[in-house]
Order: C-alpha cells, then sequence, then structure tokens
C-alpha cells in the first residue's frame, strides 16, 4: 500500500500567549511508522490532539488519504476516518469493564448480544498484541494495575469493527508498560505497518524510537526541526537535534558499604533476599511491571514489615491520582510535606512557605514565571519536578519513588538523575522503582522482582538489561 | 482589582444579599432597614456557626457531609437547658455537658464512617436519629428557660449590631487563619482534593476527617447553646431548619461541594441572603408555597451565577 494517510500544513495552534504550534508541515505515509520526539512542551501532545481532533488549529489545513478535509475536523469525523490515539493520560472509564470499553469507542457493537462479541474482539487483540496479558474482559478498569490498564487501551485502539483503521497515534505507549511488554507492543507495531496502517510513534525512549520507527520527525518550540529516515539518525544525533546534550554517566564506586542501615524490609511473599537500603545509597527496584515493586515501596512508606530509620517521603509517578492537588498553586504543591516544619508558633510562617518554594523552583529549574500560578499551568514534566521538590525540600532522610519519570522527556530526566545523585552525596537514601533498565545505571544497587517476590539481588557491576531480564523470568529451581 | 475582586465566589452571595435587602427597603419605602439588618445578623449567626462546620466536612471531599447537625443542635440545647435548670451558677457546667455531648456525636459520626465503613451521608444521618432521640427521651417535655446571664448574652447588641454576631465574626476569622496557616487547616483542603496524594504527601487523612467531624459537631453544640439562650428555651425541633440552611449557605457561599477548596465570607454573604430573601418575600405578603418556591429558584440562581464562573 502507499499513498498519504494524513497531511498537515502550515498548522497553528495558540493558548492565548502560549504558542504552542507554529506551522507544523507533516505528513504520514500509509503503512508508515513514524516516530515522533521532542522536549515535553515541544507541541508534542498538542499536535496530535489536532490530529485527533480534539482540538481545533487556529491556522492550517490538514488533509486526509490525500483529500482536503474542509469541512470541521472533529473528534466524531476522526474516529469515522480510522484515527485513534492513546494519549498519555489514559482514557477508559475505570468503573467499566474492559469490553464495557471497547463498546464507548465501537458503536455499531448493539444489539443482543454486544457483550459477547465485544469481550470476544478485545480478548483477540490482547492476545495477538500482548501475549500471556492475564487480563480478562470483564475486569473492571479500576481493579488493574497501571501497566495493565495501558495495555487494554493500546488493544482497544487496534481493535476494528466496521471502517477502517487509517492511523494511530501511541503517545508514550511503553511509559507504564515493563521491558517484556514494551518489546511485545513495538514488534506489534511493525506487523500492523506492514498491513498498511499507519502508526505514529511518540516516546521518550530514543532506543525504542529507532529500533521502531521507520522515518524520525523532531519536534522543538511548536515546529518540526529535522525530519529524517530512522536509520539517519544515531541516539546522539538524534539528541543534539532535540537540543540537549547526552550526558554519560555512572555511579562511583560502592562507598556506602559500612554506612547505616535506613530500610529493611522483607516482602510478604518471602522469597531468598530481602531488601537493605543504606544511607546515602540509590537502590533501584525493577523487574516487571506490577510484581510488587509498588506494594513494597508502599509497605515501606506505612512501615508495616519494614524496619526504617528516619522519615519519610515518597514521590509518585502516577502524578493524577497520587500526586498533584489540582486546586493549588506550585508553590503550595511544593510545600505539602514541609508543613509542619514551617510553623512558628503554631501557625505557618507564609514568608518562610514562599521562600522554600521558591528555592526549590529555582533549584529543580520548574518553567514557570510565578510559583503563585496554578500546577496545571505546568506540562507534565514540570508538574513531576514539582513532585520531586516536594519531596526533596522535605526534612526526609529517606525517599521512595514510585517510576517517578514516567512520561518525562530526556532533558529534565538528566536533570532529575543529577539532583537524584547530588541529593544521595549529602546522604539521603533513594528507593527507585523505574520500569525502565536505562535508569539503574544511577544506582548502587538493584532487586528484581517477580510474583510479588525478590528474585536477585545485583550490585552496580551486574546491572545489565541482559541480567535484569534474567531474573525477572528465571523460574526457581525445584 | 475590580476583576481579582469579581472573580471571587463569595461575591456574588453579598451582593444577592444586597440586592435583596435593597428590593425590600425599597417596598418598605425606606422603613425599618436598619432593623431588618440588625435581625438578620442576629438570625444569621446561627447559621454560619454551624455552616463553617459543614464547610470544613464538605471540604474534606466528596461525600463528605455532616446531616445529624439539626439533631446535635436540638441535644446540645436540651441538655444545656436541663444541667443549668435556671441556675446562673451551673451555666459553666451546662456548658461544658452540651458541648461534651456535642463532640461525642461528632466522634461517632466518625466511627461509623471508618470503622464501619458506612457512607457519611447515611452515617450522620442515622446517627442524628439516635441523637434526636436521645434529646426526646432526656428532655421529654419540659419547657426550661436559660439562665439569664445567657439569655442576654444572645439577645445583647450595640448600636444596632448583636454581640454574638462579633462574636461569630472572631470565629469565622478564627477559622480562616485555620484554613491557610495551620496543618490541619491544609490537610482538610489537600484531603479534599485527593486523600491519596495527600496521604502520599506525608499528610493524616483520617485525624483530619476525626478532627473535621468532631468540630462540626461541636459548632453544632455551640450553636445550640445559644440557640436555646436566644428564644428563651429548648425546643425539640429547634435544629430542623439548619439541615438546609447549613449546607445551602456553603453552597451558596461558594465552597467546592467536590472539596478542597472552602470559603469563609461566602458563608457568612450566603446566611444573609437566605434570611433577607425569607424577610422580602414576607413583606411582599408572599404566601408560604410561594415562599418556598421563590427561595428554591433563588437559590439555584445564585449558585449558576456564582458557579459558572468559577468554572472558568
Amino acid at each position: 500500500m502507499s499513498g498519504q494517510a494524513i497531511r498537515l500544513d502550515g498548522v497553528e495552534k495558540s493558548f492565548g500567549a502560549v504558542r504552542a504550534l507554529a506551522g507544523v508541515d507533516l505528513t504520514v505515509d500509509a503503512g508508515e511508522c513514524l516516530g515522533l520526539v521532542g522536549h515535553n512542551g515541544a507541541g508534542k501532545s498538542t499536535l496530535m490532539h489536532v490530529l485527533s481532533g480534539n482540538l481545533t488549529p487556529s491556522a492550517g489545513t490538514l488533509s486526509i488519504g490525500g483529500r482536503p478535509c474542509s469541512g470541521g475536523w472533529t473528534a466524531a469525523a476522526a474516529q469515522a476516518e480510522g484515527v485513534r490515539c492513546v494519549f498519555q493520560e489514559l482514557s477508559l472509564c475505570p468503573n467499566l469493564t474492559v469490553a464495557e470499553n471497547v463498546r464507548i469507542v465501537h458503536r455499531s457493537l448493539k444489539g443482543f448480544g454486544w457483550k459477547g462479541r465485544a469481550r470476544a474482539l478485545i480478548r483477540q487483540k490482547l492476545d495477538e498484541i500482548f501475549p500471556s496479558h492475564g487480563i480478562a474482559p470483564d475486569d473492571e478498569i479500576a481493579g488493574l494495575a497501571i501497566g495493565q490498564r495501558q495495555m487494554a487501551e493500546i488493544a482497544r485502539a487496534f481493535t476494528v469493527t466496521d471502517g477502517k483503521l487509517r492511523l494511530v497515534i501511541l503517545d508514550e505507549p511503553t511509559s507504564s508498560l515493563d521491558a517484556v511488554t514494551a518489546r511485545q507492543l513495538l514488534a506489534y507495531v511493525k506487523r500492523e505497518t506492514a498491513r498498511g496502517t499507519s502508526i505514529i510513534l511518540i516516546s521518550h525512549l530514543l532506543g525504542e524510537i529507532l529500533s521502531t520507527a521507520g522515518r524520525i520527525v523532531v519536534m522543538k518550540d511548536g515546529k518540526t526541526v529535522a525530519d529524517r529516515k530512522a536509520g539517519d539518525f544515531t541516539r546522539n544525533s538524534l539528541v543534539a537535534a532535540m537540543g540537549s546534550e547526552a550526558r554519560e554517566h555512572t555511579r562511583g564506586a560502592a562507598r556506602t558499604a559500612g554506612a547505616e542501615v535506613m530500610v529493611s524490609a522483607r516482602p510478604r511473599s518471602g522469597g531468598p533476599a530481602a531488601l537493605e537500603a543504606r544511607k546515602g545509597e540509590i537502590i533501584g527496584l525493577t523487574g516487571l511491571a506490577g510484581h510488587g515493586q509498588t506494594r513494597m515501596l508502599l509497605r515501606i512508606y506505612e512501615r508495616r514489615e519494614a524496619q526504617v530509620t528516619g522519615r519519610l517521603a515518597f514521590i509518585a509517578g502516577d502524578r493524577q491520582s497520587d500526586g498533584v492537588f489540582n486546586l493549588w498553586s506550585i508553590g503550595r504543591n511544593i510545600t505539602t510535606r514541609s508543613l509542619a516544619t514551617l510553623r512558628r508558633g503554631g501557625l505557618i510562617d507564609l514568608a518562610a512557605e514562599a521562600r522554600l518554594a521558591g528555592e526549590w523552583k529555582d533549584r529543580m529549574a520548574i518553567r514557570t514565571p510565578d510559583v503563585n500560578n496554578n500546577i496545571l499551568t505546568l506540562s507534565g514534566g514540570n508538574q513531576q519536578k514539582a513532585l520531586f521538590a516536594r519531596a526533596l525540600a522535605s526534612d526526609a532522610a529517606v525517599i521512595l519513588m514510585d517510576d517517578p519519570t514516567r512520561g518525562v522527556d530526556i532533558g529534565t530526566k538528566q536533570e532529575v538523575y543529577a539532583m537524584i545523585r547530588a541529593e544521595a552525596g549529602t546522604g539521603r537514601t533513594f528507593i527507585w522503582y523505574t520500569t525502565e533498565i536505562d535508569e539503574l545505571t544511577h544506582c548502587d544497587r538493584a532487586y528484581v522482582f517477580r510474583n510479588g517476590a525478590i528474585a536477585a539481588a545485583l550490585g552496580a557491576d551486574e546491572l545489565t538489561e541482559e541480567k535484569v531480564l534474567q531474573a525477572s523470568f528465571a523460574e526457581p529451581a525445584a | 482589582m475590580m476583576g481579582k475582586l469579581l472573580r471571587q465566589p463569595w461575591v456574588y452571595s453579598f451582593g444577592a444579599a444586597i440586592a435583596v435587602w435593597l428590593a425590600t427597603i425599597a417596598y418598605t419605602e425606606g422603613q425599618g432597614a436598619g432593623a431588618i439588618l440588625t435581625a438578620a445578623l442576629s438570625f444569621a449567626t446561627f447559621t454560619i456557626i454551624v455552616g463553617l462546620g459543614q464547610m470544613m466536612v464538605i471540604t474534606t471531599g466528596p461525600g463528605n457531609v455532616d446531616l445529624s447537625i439539626p439533631a446535635t443542635i436540638t441535644l446540645s440545647g436540651v441538655i444545656a437547658m436541663k444541667v443549668m435548670d435556671e441556675d446562673t451558677g451551673r451555666m459553666a457546667i451546662g456548658i461544658l455537658a452540651a458541648l461534651g455531648a456535642a463532640a461525642a456525636v461528632g466522634a461517632f459520626n466518625y466511627g461509623l464512617i471508618r470503622l464501619l465503613r458506612i457512607p457519611p451521608i447515611i452515617a450522620t444521618l442515622s446517627s442524628s436519629f439516635l441523637v434526636l432521640s436521645t434529646a426526646i427521651s432526656y428532655g421529654r417535655g419540659i419547657r426550661i428557660k436559660p439562665p439569664e446571664p445567657l439569655a442576654q448574652f444572645a439577645g445583647a447588641q450595640v448600636l444596632g449590631i448583636p454581640i454574638m454576631a462579633v462574636a461569630v465574626l472572631a470565629l469565622s476569622i478564627a477559622m480562616a487563619v485555620v484554613l491557610s496557616r495551620t496543618v490541619y487547616g491544609r490537610s482538610v483542603l489537600a484531603v479534599g482534593q485527593n486523600s491519596r496524594a495527600a496521604w502520599l504527601a506525608g499528610l493524616n487523612a483520617g485525624r483530619t476527617r476525626f478532627v473535621t467531624y468532631v468540630l462540626s459537631a461541636f459548632l453544632a453544640g455551640v450553636c445550640g447553646i445559644l440557640l436555646s439562650g436566644f428564644s428563651r428555651g429548648a425546643a425539640l425541633n429547634m435544629g430542623e431548619e439548619f439541615l438546609l440552611a447549613s449546607i445551602a449557605t456553603v453552597v451558596i457561599g461558594g465552597t467546592s461541594v467536590a472539596g478542597g477548596r472552602a470559603n469563609v465570607p461566602g458563608i457568612w454573604g450566603a446566611a444573609l441572603f437566605m434570611y433577607l430573601l425569607v424577610t422580602m418575600l414576607n413583606t411582599f405578603g408572599a404566601s408560604a408555597g410561594v415562599r418556598l418556591i421563590l427561595t428554591g429558584l433563588m437559590i439555584i440562581g445564585v449558585i449558576v451565577l456564582a458557579g459558572g464562573e468559577e468554572q472558568r
């Protein structure tokens, strides 16, 4: 198959004074996987919302299948033309089952027995993309782990009833998936494009983009700044095109061996190893997503089945449900964890609170003119920085992190890594659940989780993808 | 400056109160303008006291509401009158007993919600039956007058301004300070927005809700004692009108029903508006049925106005 799936010419979009898109030209050919990269705030998400009909561009034209689209390009029109999206913020209804969520996008599933057909449809697609996914069509979304919700949403985007599937937009689809399911998805993307469906893949994981996409478009400041075949890019040239440097990072030799033990915990499911974290250490939790890492962090946070010395702070990865206070300013969001120490004579000292917020806004380089602005005026990555600031500004000695760089751009990540290393250097302890094996290079030691237990403890020199995957899958000796 | 002021949701409730007052005195051609305001301040203070408690409860998040306020007002009034027994010397112990009982109701409400996992709306409604039954059996058929100092305090005025209104103003200011400048107040706002995030940010959601339900019941107790002094005795239906009033003042006043956003000045505007509205309709000679319908419509109107502005 050939021809154009969708094409944008000179598309602009402004929100008040902010120019999110400053004239974008973009063509997606049929049967092509287009990689789209750029910093948070470069305009990727806005562009995808325009493509999906959720946002009306301020200027520019859009054509689909070679035909200019003169009438209003709405979400309904996009749906009818076979354009589907999986956005970073999941859009499944939590109180409905997987099958019922399928019905929401497929109006043709009606009449007697629609539920059975919806079940079969989603089960078949889940099996195709994610073999051994462990999701039943009658599971309620709210009961699924975040990675499973992501899988269900992705599978739903690829289901077809009546009409055709022209273009699927995947915005950070692997941010909540573990290494194995992410690979399954990327393999499926290749199979699906071979069938003629176009896919736009947005990811901050450059390895994913380089290995999966045929062509890569780089966005910066609301414009496309590079558009080349994937083979013409290397990791470094891609990062350079985005406008930040790739930095090498290695963790110093274990210099914390004799330090005080801050946390020691053993998962309830037992297993041969127990978790131990010493003062000044960065400890990684890894393994397949949803194998008990978050539960372990929560156990430590509740001080159940765990000995903890010192105060704790928690940095959530799921910003919306575990992190930000939507009604509050950036400043108040930062100081929440430190209120008790900001008291003078029983009342919170507002001047001291403003100083603390301002100081951490600068230290974390949160991009905002005023910390008194509402937290939702920030992009996702900057909201996450505010959550880092909340924990780091506190008096906590041990900081628990639940996959905190989910969907954060690479520049922000580098800043965050540097901050974590610096804070560990001052004697703070970090326990860090991450779904990205790359991030383990910052750790002194990592624990691989399998079925709720610790399957292996790996030292800094053993933290390679192979070893981690091996430990994630190895069957216990019979 | 003006634009900023207009974006405050409480401005609307005050605007509505003033508009209703002006309409009333226009009809009476200026007669009794001051007297109406004095009466409004007197009666509104009771609503404001319980409104402040209800505001804190509603702010702790969706589903949280205290429906036991009327029963608690009655229980507290009955206990205060019976323990005081018209004896000035027993006033302090009567106040203590009434407030203690009220606080116990609050703790009981929270116990039902937390330990038995009953939704707040059911928990506080069912506990209000228990509380009201207790008040009825304890105060059976007795009509006791309040001690003179209590009655005098509740009815005293200086230059047409009720002393009690001044005291409640101080209470309201204290409440606003609690909300913005104490860890408890911030916890109420944080828990109301997202209780899981509040917990992960190191705030104690359970203790916050406990304190809030006790506070609401305690304020209902205060209201019960003062109301008994004001109306010269407790009655078993004395709390009745405060069920709708406490919730309506909170909502009209710009506090978010979804939780996380409280508004103290709005409670004043809304309480004055509700009283003045009834006064206006009485002045116009509206029948009871018309009065109720118009009250309902006006409340809806104010909420639409204030709420539409809030969402931007």
